[in-house]
């Protein structure tokens, strides 16, 4: 499957979730991998994952925060920076308009600091629904920004990544952002921070290839796309099908490239314990 | 006579072409004794990749580049100038090298992007590149990139994350290919001649942006300007102090904001 049909189905999912989450109403969601139809709350207080089948659904960013940070600990950073379209770029600006209608936020990550079972964080969290959570000069710089407030603060740094690489529509100002958010994580972590990164579906391309691969502990979701070059875009080059489990999580565990893999309703407790054995 | 104004398109096809000097030329010209060094010492020496240490002036510096042949045979060993993560690794571990023993890194690239292969992800490329790009925003030592042909992609920036970038006249700096751009925001390559114009991957419209620092002009005297430009510039990077040189790079980055604040 490819990056972009991942979104899509992501998309579908999430439409249907934001209509409820509006309505406020409990309404009977539709697993799309086994079928079952359960009440939305069920698949809430299961971490949004299928209590039938185990799929693991989108999360946003909001509920993310919810399903770690202790109730009503998060403070929210630089909600509202936007981006000044730098290359001005065709269409550019009415499509961000578009994602910010569609999420509420303004870009593709939300930044804050948070407690933890009472331990302080920093916490950023990509939002794969705003154009494809492609890294540009706005997520450059609050990833930058929230890991030199982690810095200051002297505060332990977690980033959940959901990505599909560089925004596309801010050109080089994208690929500098890469640089960026190495450089200011390089400093946090020579300074003695703890930096986690949690990778999930999908963390590809400028993100993979920068502050997401960079953690003291890299943490993935199961069956997480975490990659560089997409799928097709091997599958093109080389001419053959790619096997069953490339680029999963589990595969990369298996070659050496991430810490763990947590499963969402262990994440709290296992992030929790780690930061516990790293305070100051 | 004035010179006709190129196209993005035709400045990009002038990058890739065949006649541009090799990264070896590069070398002999501007430095003397290159002794070549290989390997990543983790599990193979990635050829798309040439690094070692030579003479520019009496100085000893590290130089790295990315190398494309000139035929089929020599890019099939060369990768087409396509890097595996033994490639950055190579390329870091000769970094850490020149940091220890003070001596500046001078890159040269030229990519036409990271090697999007099996045995590349399966052995970690994004997190080569990551670590590539961290090592250089923190590398106790002056470092000065030179674009001079393709500059695409993480696999340019990996090499590029310098105190000073510069750019062949003709060389392009991108995201990715105009191909790879036109396929994923048009579902149509053919189209990578209008994607070069609005990416935006000119050695002039990069310096207009200020995301590089010099263009190099391609004449006759190309070489001579590059050598005087190096030296100028080890001379000025040289008289910083370490951790003064490491805060100025750290804020050269951290300011590109594209205004986003």
């Amino acid at each position: 499957m490819d990056i972009s049909a991942i979104f899509t189905q992501r998309k579908q999912r999430w439409d249907f979730l934001k209509k409820i989450r509006q309505g406020s109403v409990t309404e009977n969601i539709r697993c799309k991998k086994c079928g079952s139809v359960l009440p939305d709350t069920e698949f809430e207080c299961h971490h949004w994952i299928c209590p039938e089948c185990g799929a693991y659904l989108m999360v946003a960013p909001k509920d993310r925060i919810h399903m770690l940070a202790d109730e009503g600990s998060f403070v929210e950073m630089d909600k509202n920076m936007k981006t000044k379209d730098p290359l001005q770029f065709p269409k550019y600006l009415s499509k961000v308009k578009e994602n910010q209608k569609k999420t509420g936020n303004a870009d593709a990550v939300i930044t804050g600091v948070c407690e933890i079972d009472g331990q302080k964080a920093a916490i950023g969290v990509l939002d794969a629904d705003f154009l494809m959570g492609s890294m540009g000069t706005v997520v450059g710089e609050k990833i930058a920004r929230l890991a030199e407030h982690a810095r200051r603060k002297s505060i332990p740094l977690i980033i959940y990544s959901a990505s599909g690489g560089a925004r596309m529509q801010e050109g080089l100002f994208s690929l500098m952002q890469m640089a960026k958010t190495s450089a200011a994580i390089q400093k946090f972590k020579a300074q003695g921070g703890l930096f986690i990164s949690v990778m999930t579906n999908p963390t590809t391309g400028g993100v993979s290839a920068s502050f997401a691969s960079l953690g003291d502990i890299n943490i993935a979701e199961p069956g997480a796309l975490i990659c560089f070059a997409g799928p097709r875009v091997i599958e093109q080059t080389i001419g053959q099908k790619l096997p069953e489990g490339f680029q999963r999580a589990e595969f990369l565990e298996e070659h050496g490239m991430i810490d763990l893999i947590l499963e969402r309703k262990d994440q709290k407790t296992v992030i929790s314990k780690i930061l516990k054995m790293h305070e100051a | 006579m004035a010179k006709k104004k190129l196209t993005s398109y035709e400045r990009v096809r002038l990058a890739r072409s065949k006649d541009r000097p090799s990264v070896m030329d590069y070398i002999h010209e501007l430095f003397d004794d290159f002794v070549e060094l290989k390997g990543d010492r983790l599990f193979r020496d990635d050829k798309s990749i040439v690094g070692g240490i030579a003479m520019f002036h009496g100085i000893p510096v590290t130089v790295i580049g990315h190398r494309k042949g000139k035929t089929t045979e020599e890019n099939i060993t060369y990768n087409f100038g396509m890097t595996s993560p033994e490639g950055y690794r190579k390329a870091s571990r000769l970094m850490r090298q020149a940091e220890k023993f003070s001596r500046p890194v001078i890159t040269l690239i030229d990519t036409p992007g990271a090697y999007p292969g099996i045995d590349a992800e399966s052995n970690g490329q994004s997190n080569a590149i990551a670590e590539s790009i961290a090592l250089m925003s923190s590398l106790k030592v002056p470092t000065i990139a030179i674009i001079t042909g393709e500059g695409s992609s993480g696999g340019a920036l990996a090499l590029a994350t310098a105190d000073r970038v510069w750019m062949l006249e003709n060389a392009v700096y991108s995201i990715l290919s105009p191909e790879g751009f036109a396929t994923i925001l048009w579902k149509d390559a053919k189209r990578a001649p209008q994607a070069s114009d609005v990416m935006k991957i000119t050695s002039e419209e990069l310096k207009e942006m200020g995301l590089i620092d010099e263009v190099i002009p391609e004449n006759k005297k190309m070489f001579e300007t590059m050598d005087r430009m190096l030296l100028r510039e080890l001379k000025e990077l040289g008289k910083i102090k370490s951790g003064s040189l490491v805060t100025m790079r750290y804020k050269k980055y951290r300011m590109i904001d594209g205004g986003a604040h």
